[in-house]
């Protein structure tokens, strides 16, 4: 699993620069990973992989979606003019208005809908505009996808839904355009929860999700969608759900995180090298089912694990791969657990910086750890 | 009576395209009222003629328990929609909320009616009121108060505007074409009136005397911001103005009014509540909870949907395909009106005729406001990627709300060119000094992170707080240095 590592070019949006640029201390670079060497191999000789951003990536993904299947739709507010972040650029004039379209404003009739058209035997691709707004969809989520299958004794399936929504920090969101809600959704057994942290990433994970046969949440980084630039193969590929990618090796601690805050993380990682440390990070990838054997097997060698996300750090996912590696590695655990996270409280607009994970929290949470 | 869409319902729906969004047609003048409804201490008749006087169940035996609202009985006009000649209306069902009546004919209710449900207006479109309108009288004074603020609001609009493309302030959103509706509602309320807004109102904040200073301080999120800098710029709130603070989540305020509205009935107050939606926001379930329960609970709101024809990219043909929200009052049994959202005397009007029959009958009141949402979504957006620019320049221009109450207000004498200029002056350097004012105002300070997650921060906070700013000592050049700590 281990890959090589190249950092890429990351530019900053003009608004964001202009907005926050100044403030943030986030790392300006990410890394881009080869994709399986199995899924290279299957495909034909391919056209050179271009450069794209993420929500292009998406985009690319989306329109191959749709191609290569008639029963493939993609709907949500504003998706058909392209959507406010873009990702459905073109979809609607390619493929027309009625594999591609607007809904009214109202997220539980979006989820609803997905769910009947799914257990018809379609793909249905649902935007929610922000994972802020997915709440309104909560009961279909959770009560109706997530059960639709096990209810009827597997008479019945939606397998065929994948809710996209943009979930995280941009520098200005305030209370209800920053939130990360994984771990509500990773607390319902009967969906899957995949979070990418890159544009290649991204396009082949996504596409796994459309075809996966079960109802899947994917939170995309929106942090991400214009900065992150990577090489994405143009062809049709996908990356195995369920399974976590160790996108750096190293010897003395565990780190795990997904989607935007991997890129952090990543700077901790290199700045804690130059002090001596080697770290380990670990993309999770799929939040659940999720790959626990990955992640125990790397904490068997490094003996100490940090996991970080955006969300606040009472009830996040975090929790959860603490107490699980905490139940199989306790004898080789040689510091408590680390979590670096946000805060208890609402995403607040002018104390963002504050309220963040930031790679200097990281960096001293790898060191105390190490150093316990 | 103008239409105001150019296309016809009936004719379909794909027309848009072709004609547009605007398109004036036809000039026969409709009223709703009657004349001797001009003085608002006969709203009761006017209730009256609307009301429901229970005239099936005078008839009928009763089957159902009697605690049942009187309200939910039916109606006793024969709405011709729903009875045609041939009716018996001696065979019945007693049934709960009244007599039903029998038919022999299998007839579907229509999907819409013949005609698309008319719009209240008092001023056309030079400003001149139509020949027999009924409208309160506006003092002078009511009215150049009205005009200044409208004007102000749209100053305010574009120099905050102006400062978000600056990037001076991380987001921005504009009222520009709906300054009657802000305006001539605030106007039409009184002050213990409780406002759950949407986020498109700041208007009514205006009216009820939120300073320039105050909107400044909200949008730089400094320390002076009520809201304590935690919002997006445009989440107004002031519980000293009886206004409650916007939440970006849709819809989400009209249940809440009325549970608001429900306290005033409980306690007997002379007031209600005024709840602002979207077009857009119409199609969220909150919308069917919040009207439900209002005309279940009896409760006193007046409902104003902002129908501006978008919701950012998504026009209301996309939306919904009822004759928009005005019709959905009669659904959920409230009674309701639609309204030239362009024409401030005629929002004045009928929103002060609302709230008269929300406060003196007990019931909710359905407003829907015709305007068009002349600005972008937000700063964020660009409207020329989804509707054509003459749509946009249609309704800045010949139907702008402004520039129509303007000509009233000057007709009557009561504004001239030189207090236009004055006042536009003023304006601009109070903008200006607000916007240099609240610049330079530190941000709140690092505590109140915490503060107000609860009433008071439980352990975990205050450890929180502690470990915050033990790594700000740490890394000052981490965290910015406007935040006192
Ligand atoms: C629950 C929820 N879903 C989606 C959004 C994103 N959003 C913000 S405003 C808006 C459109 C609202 O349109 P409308 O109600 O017509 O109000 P207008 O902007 O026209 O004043 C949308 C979809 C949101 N804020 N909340
Ligand atoms: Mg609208």
């Amino acid at each position: 699993m281990a890959s090589s590592m190249s950092v890429s070019r990351r530019r900053f949006g003009r608004l964001l620069a202009r907005i926050s640029g100044s403030r943030r201390q986030f790392s300006s670079t990410t890394s881009s990973i080869s994709i399986d060497d199995q899924q290279q191999q299957q495909a034909q000789p391919q056209p050179q992989p271009r450069s794209l951003n993420l929500y292009s990536a998406i985009n690319q993904a989306l329109h191959i979606a749709l191609d290569s299947d008639p029963r493939a739709y993609v709907f949500g507010e504003d998706v058909g003019f392209g959507g406010v972040f873009r990702c459905t650029t073109g979809l609607a004039d390619r493929f027309g208005k009625s594999r591609v379209f607007n809904t009214p404003l109202c997220e539980q009739g979006i989820v609803g809908f997905g769910i009947g058209l799914a257990a018809m035997g379609n793909r249905a691709i649902a935007e929610i505009q922000f994972a802020d707004y997915i709440y309104p969809a909560f009961d279909q989520i959770v009560n109706e996808a997530a059960k639709f299958r096990y209810r009827s004794g597997n008479q019945f399936n939606c397998g065929g839904l994948t809710i996209r929504a943009p979930y995280g920090a941009v520098g200005h969101g305030g209370h209800y355009h920053s939130q990360s809600p994984e771990a509500f959704f990773c607390h319902v057994p009967g969906i899957k929860v995949v979070i990418p942290r890159s544009p290649r990433q991204a396009k082949g994970l996504l596409l796994s999700c459309i075809r996966d046969p079960n109802p899947v949440v994917f939170f995309e980084p929106k942090w991400l969608y214009r900065l992150s630039v990577e090489e994405v193969p143009e062809h049709d590929y996908m990356l195995p759900l369920s399974e976590a990618e160790v996108i750096r090796e190293g010897n003395d601690i565990t780190l795990v995180g997904w989607g935007a805050q991997l890129s952090i993380m990543e700077q901790a990682c290199i700045d804690a090298e130059k002090d001596g440390i080697s770290c380990e990070l670990i993309d999770l990838r799929t939040l659940i089912p999720w790959d626990k054997e990955t992640v125990e097997a790397s904490v068997r060698k490094t003996g100490r694990l940090l996991i970080s996300h955006e969300a606040p750090v009472t009830g996040g996912f975090g929790a959860e791969i603490s107490a699980s590696i905490v139940e199989r590695c306790f004898l080789r655990l040689e510091a408590p657990v680390s979590r670096v996270c946000g805060l208890d409280t609402p995403f607040p607009l002018v104390f963002e910086p504050f309220y963040m994970p930031t790679k200097n929290k990281i960096l001293d949470a790898i060191k105390a750890t190490v150093n316990y | 009576m103008a239409v105001w869409f150019s296309r016809s319902r009936t004719i379909g729906y794909c027309l848009r395209k072709k004609l547009g969004f605007f398109g004036l047609v036809g000039h026969e003048s409709s009223c709703c009222f009657s004349p001797s409804f001009r003085h608002i201490s006969s709203i009761r008749q006017i209730g009256g003629s609307y009301g429901n006087p229970n005239g099936f169940l005078n008839d009928s035996a009763i089957h159902f328990r009697s605690w049942r609202f009187e309200s939910s009985t039916a109606e006793t006009q024969l709405d011709p929609q729903y009875f045609q000649e041939e009716d018996d209306l001696n065979q019945g069902l007693d049934f709960p909320g009244g007599r039903v009546t029998f038919t022999s004919e299998l007839r579907f209710i229509s999907e819409s009616g013949d005609k698309r449900v008319p719009c209240y207006r008092v001023l056309d479109d030079n400003g001149d009121p139509i020949t027999h309108t009924s409208f309160a009288q506006v003092s002078k004074e009511l009215a150049v108060k009205m005009y200044g603020d409208m004007v102000t609001l749209q100053m305010m609009d574009v120099v905050f505007y102006e400062a978000q493309r600056q990037g001076r302030i991380s987001f921005y959103m504009s009222t520009t074409g709906e300054e009657a509706i802000n305006i001539a509602s605030a106007a039409a309320l009184s002050s213990d009136d409780l406002v759950l807004p949407q986020y498109r109102e700041p208007g009514v904040l205006l009216w009820r005397g939120f300073t320039l200073q105050d909107f400044a301080d909200q949008c730089f999120g400094n320390k002076a911001d009520c809201g304590k800098g935690r919002q997006m710029p445009v989440h107004y709130g002031s519980s000293k103005h009886n206004f409650f603070t916007v939440s970006s989540p849709i819809a989400t305020q009209l249940p809440q009014a009325v549970g608001v509205a429900y306290s005033l009935k409980m306690d007997k107050k002379d007031a209600c509540v005024v709840a602002y939606f979207g077009d857009g926001c119409s199609s969220e379930g909150d919308f069917h909870a919040g009207l439900n329960f209002a005309a279940v609970m009896e409760a006193p709101v007046v409902f104003i949907c902002r129908n501006n024809g978008w919701a950012i990219s998504t026009p209301i043909e996309e939306q919904f395909r009822s004759d928009g929200i005005v019709v959905k009052g009669r659904a959920y049994g409230i009674r309701s009106i639609r309204v030239d959202g362009n024409d401030a005397l005629a929002v004045y009007n009928a929103i002060r005729t609302a709230r008269e029959m929300a406060i003196s009958e007990q019931i909710p009141v359905l407003v829907e406001l015709l305007a068009y949402r002349v600005a972008h979504h937000s700063t964020s957006d660009d409207s020329s990627k989804y509707r054509p620019v003459d749509e946009i320049e249609y309704w800045k221009s010949s139907r702008n709300p402004v520039n129509r109450f303007r000509k009233w207000v000057e007709r009557n004498g009561w504004w001239s060119d030189k207090e236009e200029s004055e006042l536009r002056s003023s304006v601009k350097k109070q903008l200006l000094k607000a916007i240099q004012v609240a610049e330079k105002t530190e941000k709140p300070p690092i505590a109140e992170i915490f503060t107000d997650v609860y009433d008071h921060p439980p352990p975990n906070l205050k450890e929180q707080e502690k470990v915050l700013r033990e790594d700000i000592k740490r890394h000052p050049k981490d965290y910015p240095s406007d935040v006192s700590l």
